[in-house]
């Protein structure tokens, strides 16, 4: 049976299940959490190349037919997104090892990181848009603990207005889904397709509204331009670990889920949804850009750096064009292998020097040389330089952009690499090089922080040198999305 | 002076016995009437909780003599169990198995593997419901 395609949610919630029996025996939380996610790792790659051989693979709970049971999808973008989250969670425990502290281990880290990647994984996998409700509820709540866990007084700051919006979000999702719902008359979301294809025009103007909803929605959670304004804040306040995790995921889910909406229920809204996407994206874009230039406190510019990925992302979007979707699949797994990264680089700059800020140490090239180096090329590659991994993705979404005709988005693109650059190159050169000023403190386990941070980047490396190699996997991953006939006739067999 | 609360502890013993009658009845009658794990659940741990608050939180622990965390990892354990049954017998998740078993006292019955399902869902909700209420009754 199609069983396997459940793996990716299965694995790590029985993970989370076993390690809520032993909450305080430290080693076995950490044995367990390092087994579940080397689990994980395989039989997302497992689910890769089974995706590959099958095409779309998918699986009806319970044994109900398609549009009226809950659908299992696996695409070759979730499959794509499952594994590198996978790749991004086996990093990030072990990085957490060395870094999260005791108290936090014996209170449910492990289990609160596992349950979030059943919601993550979960949202990249269903075919259902209530499911994927829930799922994104399970990816919160377990998000509010891992926010939370600590108390300190920053975190808690932060955890409030976290929580506010992201209630009203879900607010807004449910009555988005609600007016769907007694529109089409049904939740699976190639129904929905099928249904809305078949209106012909008729009532297009409810269909607007219910994609403005849904953009409102996702975009809370993606940080669009109008909604972006608690994601600075909020994740300024966890500790590293889980910043690398929220950065490299959470957003991304909603970007996902914009992809998949969009794609399929709203594709011929050409004349408002579409541009309005395109518009707010390019504003996210500028306003990252401004915050980028403006800080120079490492965790600041990268949060920052997520934004202007998103509305990148996100611009290509609302082109739907081939290129411009295959530039955005390239360039949403590269983000996400490359924030972790850098997430992770910052937080043994932290651990070494104590702060955050460029301004209080320079010289840590003179003390710690790897690190610079793969601070470096964590630049190079979010920048977008030839061999690295930012490359081909920015590449086919300019070209993307200018053969439509959308000169002022591709310029944008274009400049807003510059920036990028121009940010991280100014952090590097300030705290990296010159006088050794500040102190470092150097009894951290520097080797073994280091260990994640290479595993990924060299994931990068790879994944900029052998684009060629991966195309074929992101092909089939934007098929679908051009074409969204393949994913309904793959969900409901007649 | 002392406060004497013999008439509240009393109540409670035959009160509180009756709500967790009642809550299995909610439980068994899901499937045809209204009711199910989730409320027969939260039933079961408002009669615990009428025993928290006729009593102690000592006595209450002693009573149950379990971490609540536990009760809620056990429950997780039945859903996900009950998901795998449909795995095993070759068919996707979640397949539930049904059927007329002849069981010596109770005769001819008609068994659903959704009942196991549910008895996860009421041990996940008596166990998050208690969990809630001791560490926030707990803390100071």
């Amino acid at each position: 049976m199609n069983n396997i395609i459940l793996l990716p949610i299965f694995i790590p919630l029985i993970g989370a299940i076993i390690l809520m029996l032993a909450p305080k025996k430290v080693i076995v939380q950490r044995t367990i959490a390092l087994i579940m996610s080397f689990i994980l790792v395989a039989s997302d790659l497992f689910l890769l190349f089974y995706v590959k051989n099958h095409g779309i693979t998918t699986l009806n709970i319970g044994n109900w037919r398609a549009p009226f049971g809950i659908t299992i999808v696996a695409d070759m973008l979730a499959a794509l997104l499952v594994v590198t989250t996978s790749f991004v969670l086996t990093c990030v425990i072990i990085y957490s090892f060395y870094s999260i502290g005791k108290a936090r281990e014996k209170f449910l880290y492990y289990p609160s990181v596992l349950f979030l990647i059943v919601g993550v994984n979960g949202s990249f996998l269903t075919g259902d848009i209530f499911n994927l409700f829930v799922f994104f509820e399970v990816m919160l709540m377990a998000s509010y603990v891992l926010l939370v866990i600590g108390g300190t007084k920053i975190q808690l700051k932060a955890t409030i207005k976290y929580l506010l919006i992201n209630v009203v979000g879900s607010a807004f999702f449910v009555v988005a889904i609600g007016i769907l719902y007694s529109m089409i008359g049904t939740l699976n979301m190639a129904d929905i397709s099928r249904k809305i294809n078949a209106l012909h025009g008729v009532d297009t103007g409810m269909i607007s509204v219910a994609a403005v909803m849904f953009l409102f929605v996702f975009g809370l959670k993606a940080g669009l331009f109008p909604l972006y304004f608690w994601l600075p804040g909020s994740y300024f306040a966890p500790p590293m670990p889980v910043l690398a995790l929220f950065g490299a995921l959470l957003t991304k889910v909603g970007v996902y889920a914009i992809i998949r909406t969009y794609s399929l229920f709203f594709a011929k809204e050409t004349t408002f949804a579409m541009p309005l996407l395109g518009v707010l994206a390019l504003i996210t874009i500028i306003l990252g850009v401004i915050g980028v230039i403006s800080y120079y406190d490492l965790k600041t510019i990268v949060i920052y750096n997520i934004l202007i990925a998103i509305g990148v992302i996100l611009f290509s979007v609302s082109i739907m064009t081939r290129e411009a979707m295959t530039g955005a699949v390239y360039y949403l797994i590269h983000d996400m292998i490359i924030k972790s990264a850098l997430f992770l680089i910052i937080g043994v700059i932290m651990a070494i020097t104590g702060t955050s800020t460029v301004k209080k140490f320079s010289g840590l090239m003179t003390v710690k040389p790897t690190l610079g180096w793969s601070f470096f090329i964590a630049i190079l590659a979010i920048a977008g330089i030839p061999p690295l991994s930012g490359f081909f993705g920015k590449l086919l979404m300019v070209e993307g952009a200018f053969s439509t005709g959308e000169m002022f988005g591709g310029i944008v693109i274009l400049l807003s690499s510059l920036f990028v650059l121009m940010s991280l190159i100014k952090v590097f050169t300030r705290g990296f090089w010159g006088e050794k000023t500040g102190k470092f403190n150097l009894a951290i386990p520097y080797k073994k922080m280091m260990l994640p941070v290479i595993i990924l980047l060299t994931c990068s490396v790879l994944y900029g040198i052998f684009s060629n190699a991966i195309y074929p996997f992101i092909s089939d991953a934007v098929d679908p999305i051009i074409d969204p006939n393949l994913y309904i006739n793959a969900v409901i067999k007649e | 002076m002392k406060t004497n609360d013999v008439l509240l502890r009393n109540v409670t013993k035959v009160v509180a016995f009756i709500i967790f009658l009642f809550s299995l009845h909610l439980f068994f009658a899901g499937h045809y009437n209204p009711g199910g794990g989730f409320v027969a659940g939260l039933t079961s741990a408002g009669a615990i909780t009428l025993t928290l608050l006729a009593y102690d939180i000592k006595t209450v622990k002693s009573m149950l003599n379990m971490n609540t965390i536990i009760i809620t990892a056990v429950g997780l354990i039945f859903v996900v169990g009950t998901g795998l049954l449909g795995v095993f017998s070759g068919k996707p998740f979640l397949t539930h198995l049904y059927g007329h078993v002849d069981l010596p006292v109770l005769g001819d019955t008609s068994l659903h593997t959704a009942t196991l399902f549910d008895l996860g869902v009421y041990l996940v909700v008596v166990g998050v419901t208690l969990t809630i209420i001791q560490t926030i009754g707990e803390s100071d």
